[in-house]
C-alpha cells in the first residue's frame, strides 16, 4: 500500500512528472532560444513562473461557469498524470497495465484538449470561444492519424497493451525500424496536440491574444500551463514506448538515463520545428493532415499488415 | 459557431499602436470590417504653429518613432525652399545616407513584425538582431539610435568621418549577406509561403484606385517611387533601381520590401563613394520669409507629404502633415474581403501601418445631430457614459460592485 503511495505520488509518479515537466519545458525554452540566437531563460524559469502564478488572484469573468472554469485545470492535470501510469518508460512494464490500455492511454490523452475546449467555451469571452473552436476543429485533423499511428506497431506486435508492445520489441530487437514512418507521423500529430508551432493555431497570439487561456488567471492558468507540461512529457514517453523500444531491459540506472533521452530527443525535434516553420491556417492544416498525414499513416498500417504475414514470430 | 462580432484592438497583441478593427466573423471567414481611428491624436500640426521653425524640427521628428528622419527632412526641404536656400551637396549627401540607413532599419523591422504576426518568431529574433548593426551604425553618426536629429534648416548638424565610413561599409556588408540569406528564406519556406502567397491580394486597379503608395502599391505594380519621380536630396545623381513586384499580394510586399533592402545597400555605397567635400550647413534665417511649399519624400512606408505655410515670422502659419499610412489605410478592407481571421495580422501589418502618423482629429457625431458641433469635456465625459451605456457596460456599477468586493 505504502509503497504503491510512493509509486503514485512520488516516484515514476506525480512529483517526478512535475519535476520533468518543468526541466523538459526548460530544455525545450533555452533550445529554442539558442536556436534563436537568444539567451534563454535561467534553469528555475519554469518554476519561478509557476510559483508566480500559484501566488497571483484569479480573476473569474462574470458570465463564465465557475464550476467548470475552475474544474477544467484539475482534469487537465489529473488525465495526463493517470495516463502516464500506463505508459512503460525505462522497463518493459507499466506500473499498471491490462489488455488494451492503448486505448485507454490514447483516450486519456485527448481529455486535456477537451478541457482546454470546455474551459475556453465556458469562459464566454470571444476571444477564449474562437480558441476553443479552433482547438477542436484541431482534435479533428490530428486524433485519425495519430490513433493509427500508434496502433499499427501494436498490429505488428498483435497486442492491444503497451506492455505487450515492449515485450515483443524486446523480443525482436529490429522490428521497430518499420515504424519510422509511423513515428515521423506521430511527431507531427503530437505537435498538434500539444498545439506547438506550427499547429499553434488554438492559441495563436496575434490572432486571438491568448485563444482558450485567454481569461485564465492566478492558480487555474499555472494548474493549465502544468498540465500542458505533463501532458508534453507524457506525449513524448508514449511515442518512446511505442516508436522507440529499445533498451528497456537495461540495468535500472542505464535505463533510467536512456528514458530520459529518448524524451529530450522528441521534445528538441518538437522544439525545432517551433524555430523552423510559421504557423498554419486551420483550414491549411486540416488539409495537410487529411490529405497527406492521415494516409501515410494507412499506409504504414498497411504495411505492418503485409509485415505480420511476411516476418517471423 | 454563430455570426460574431470580434474585437481586434484598441489592444491586441498583434497590434503595436492603438487602432480598432471590428471584424464581422462567421465561423473563422471575414464578413465585414470597420476600422476605427483616432486613438493616437497629438495635436503636432497644431502645436507646430506655436513653435519656431527650429523647435519645429525636432517636434516633427517625433511623429513617428520608424521614420522619424523623413518627417523631419521633408519639413526642412518644404522650409528651405520658402526661404530659396542653396543647401550644400555634402548635406544633401549625409540626409540621403541617414534616409537610406533608416528604410534599412525600417523594412528589416518590419520582417521582423510579419513573421511574428504569421507565428514564425524565429524570422523575428534574426531580423531584429541584425537591426542592431543598423542602429549602431545610426548611433555612431548622429548620437541617437532614433529621431536622429541630423537635420537642421540649411543642411545637417554632424559630418562623417573616413571612419565613419568605414564602419558604415563593414556594417553594410554584413547586413547584405543577411538580407540575402532572408530573401533565401522568405522565397524557399515552405510554411511562409504559405502564409503570405495569395493574402491580402490587391489588383493592380484597386491600388491605383485606393491611392496605394510605397512598397504596398509597389507590390501591385504600382511604378512609383518620389526618389526617382520627384528627387530630393542627392538621389538626383545616383543610380538604383524602383522594385516593383507583380504578386499583388503579401508575398508580392516582402519581396519589395526586401528587394528594396539591397537598393540601398547600394545606394549607401555610393554616397559614401560620391560625397563631395565642403560645408554641412549654411546659415539658415530665423524668420522665414512669406510664402508656401509642399514638400515630398519616400519614407520607408511610402510617400511623406508636408505642406508649409510660412507668414514672415519665425513660427509657421500653417503645417500639414500627410503621412504614408493615411493613404494606404483604406486598402486594409479591400485586402480582407472573403479571407480568414488568420490572415488578418498579417495583412494590416502588410502596409507596415503607422497609426499615430496618422491620427489627425476625433470627430464625434452625434447621428440625430445635422450638423457636426465642438464638444466641451464635460459633454465628451457624457457623451462616453452612455456611448457605453447604450453597449450594456455601466461603469458606476462595476465600480460598485468592486468596491463590495473589496
Amino acid at each position: 500500500m505504502l509503497r504503491q503511495l510512493f509509486q503514485l505520488l512520488i516516484f515514476p509518479g506525480f512529483l517526478f512528472l512535475v519535476v520533468f515537466g518543468f526541466a523538459a519545458e526548460y530544455f525545450d525554452r533555452k533550445l529554442y532560444a539558442r536556436l534563436q540566437n537568444r539567451i534563454g531563460p535561467p534553469w528555475f524559469q519554469p518554476l519561478a513562473d509557476f510559483l508566480k502564478l500559484m501566488g497571483k488572484e484569479e480573476v473569474i469573468p462574470e458570465e463564465a461557469n465557475p464550476r467548470i472554469f475552475k474544474l477544467m485545470p484539475i482534469f487537465g492535470v489529473a488525465s495526463a498524470v493517470t495516463a502516464f501510469f500506463y505508459i512503460p518508460l525505462w522497463e518493459q512494464t507499466a506500473l499498471f497495465y491490462f489488455k488494451g490500455d492503448i486505448i485507454v492511454v490514447l483516450y486519456l490523452l485527448t481529455i486535456p484538449t477537451l478541457t482546454l475546449f470546455l474551459g475556453g467555451w465556458y469562459s464566454t469571452s470571444l476571444y477564449s470561444k474562437l480558441g476553443a473552436v479552433r482547438s477542436i476543429t484541431q482534435l479533428f485533423a490530428y486524433e485519425v492519424p495519430l490513433f493509427i499511428s500508434v496502433l499499427a506497431p501494436a498490429l505488428l506486435a498483435d497486442t492491444w497493451s503497451l506492455e505487450g508492445m515492449t515485450v515483443f520489441y524486446t523480443a525482436h530487437p529490429w522490428y521497430w525500424l518499420f515504424n519510422l514512418l509511423g513515428f515521423l507521423i506521430a511527431l507531427v500529430a503530437m505537435l498538434g496536440k500539444l498545439e506547438k508551432v506550427p499547429f499553434d493555431i488554438a492559441e495563436a497570439e496575434t490572432e486571438i491574444v491568448a485563444g482558450t487561456l485567454t481569461e485564465y488567471s492566478g492558480r487555474l492558468l499555472g494548474l493549465f500551463k502544468l498540465a500542458l507540461d505533463i501532458e508534453t512529457i507524457v506525449g513524448a514517453s508514449l511515442l518512446a514506448a511505442v516508436f522507440l523500444p529499445f533498451g528497456l531491459n537495461l540495468a535500472p540506472a542505464a535505463g533510467f538515463i536512456l528514458y530520459i533521452l529518448k524524451v529530450l530527443f522528441i521534445i528538441s525535434i518538437m522544439s525545432l520545428s517551433r524555430t523552423v516553420f510559421a504557423r498554419l491556417r486551420i483550414d491549411q492544416m486540416m488539409r495537410l493532415c487529411w490529405k497527406y498525414i492521415a494516409p501515410l499513416a494507412f499506409l504504414q498500417l498497411l504495411m505492418n499488415l503485409l509485415l505480420k504475414g511476411i516476418l517471423p514470430r | 459557431m454563430h455570426k460574431v462580432i470580434i474585437p481586434i484592438g484598441p489592444q491586441h497583441p498583434a497590434l503595436k499602436e492603438p487602432a480598432s478593427f471590428r471584424v464581422a466573423l462567421s465561423g473563422e471567414n471575414i464578413t465585414g470590417m470597420t476600422i476605427r481611428l483616432g486613438y493616437n491624436h497629438r495635436g503636432i500640426e497644431k502645436a507646430c504653429e506655436e513653435r519656431t521653425y527650429i523647435q519645429d524640427v525636432y517636434l516633427v521628428e517625433r511623429i513617428c518613432g520608424i521614420c522619424s528622419h523623413s518627417h523631419s527632412s521633408t519639413f526642412v526641404q518644404a522650409a528651405e525652399e520658402i526661404a530659396a536656400l542653396d543647401v550644400p551637396r555634402r548635406a544633401k549627401y549625409i540626409r540621403t545616407l541617414v534616409g537610406e540607413l533608416e528604410r534599412i532599419h525600417s523594412h528589416l523591422l518590419w520582417l521582423g513584425v510579419a513573421g511574428h504576426e504569421i507565428g514564425f518568431d524565429t524570422l523575428l529574433m534574426y531580423t531584429w538582431r541584425d537591426r542592431e548593426i543598423v542602429m549602431d551604425i545610426l548611433a555612431m553618426i548622429t548620437g541617437n539610435r532614433v529621431n536622429y536629429g541630423i537635420n537642421c534648416i540649411g543642411g545637417v548638424r554632424r559630418d562623417i568621418t573616413q571612419e565613419h565610413a568605414k564602419d558604415i561599409l563593414r556594417g553594410v556588408k554584413t547586413l547584405e549577406e543577411r538580407t540575402n540569406y532572408y530573401i533565401d528564406i522568405a522565397t524557399k519556406e515552405t510554411t511562409i509561403i504559405k502564409r503570405l502567397s495569395k493574402v491580402g491580394m490587391l489588383s493592380h486597379d484597386d491600388a491605383l484606385k485606393l491611392g496605394a503608395i510605397g512598397p504596398t502599391g509597389r507590390a501591385s505594380g504600382v511604378d512609383r517611387d518620389t526618389r526617382r519621380d520627384d528627387p530630393y536630396a542627392a538621389y538626383e545623381e545616383l543610380d538604383f533601381k524602383v522594385i516593383t513586384d507583380n504578386h499583388c499580394d503579401v508575398y508580392g510586399r516582402t519581396v519589395v520590401r526586401l528587394g528594396e533592402l539591397l537598393e540601398s545597400y547600394k545606394i549607401i555605397r555610393q554616397v559614401l563613394k560620391k560625397i563631395p567635400e565642403g560645408p554641412i550647413a549654411i546659415k539658415a534665417p530665423r524668420k522665414i520669409p512669406a510664402g508656401e511649399a509642399v514638400s515630398r519624400y519616400e519614407a520607408p512606408r511610402g510617400e511623406n507629404m508636408h505642406y508649409v505655410k510660412s507668414n514672415g515670422s519665425e513660427k509657421p502659419e500653417r503645417v500639414k502633415v500627410r503621412a504614408p499610412t493615411l493613404a494606404n489605410l483604406q486598402t486594409v478592407s479591400k485586402m480582407l474581403e472573403d479571407r480568414q481571421l488568420a490572415d488578418l495580422p498579417i495583412v494590416i501589418a502588410a502596409i507596415d501601418p503607422c497609426f499615430s502618423c496618422t491620427d489627425r482629429l476625433i470627430s464625434v457625431k452625434e447621428h440625430s445631430a445635422k450638423r457636426s458641433k465642438i464638444l466641451k469635456w464635460d459633454e465628451l465625459r457624457e457623451y462616453g457614459i452612455h456611448w457605453y451605456q447604450h453597449r450594456g457596460v455601466n461603469f458606476s456599477e462595476i465600480n460598485d460592485k468592486l468596491r463590495k468586493k473589496l
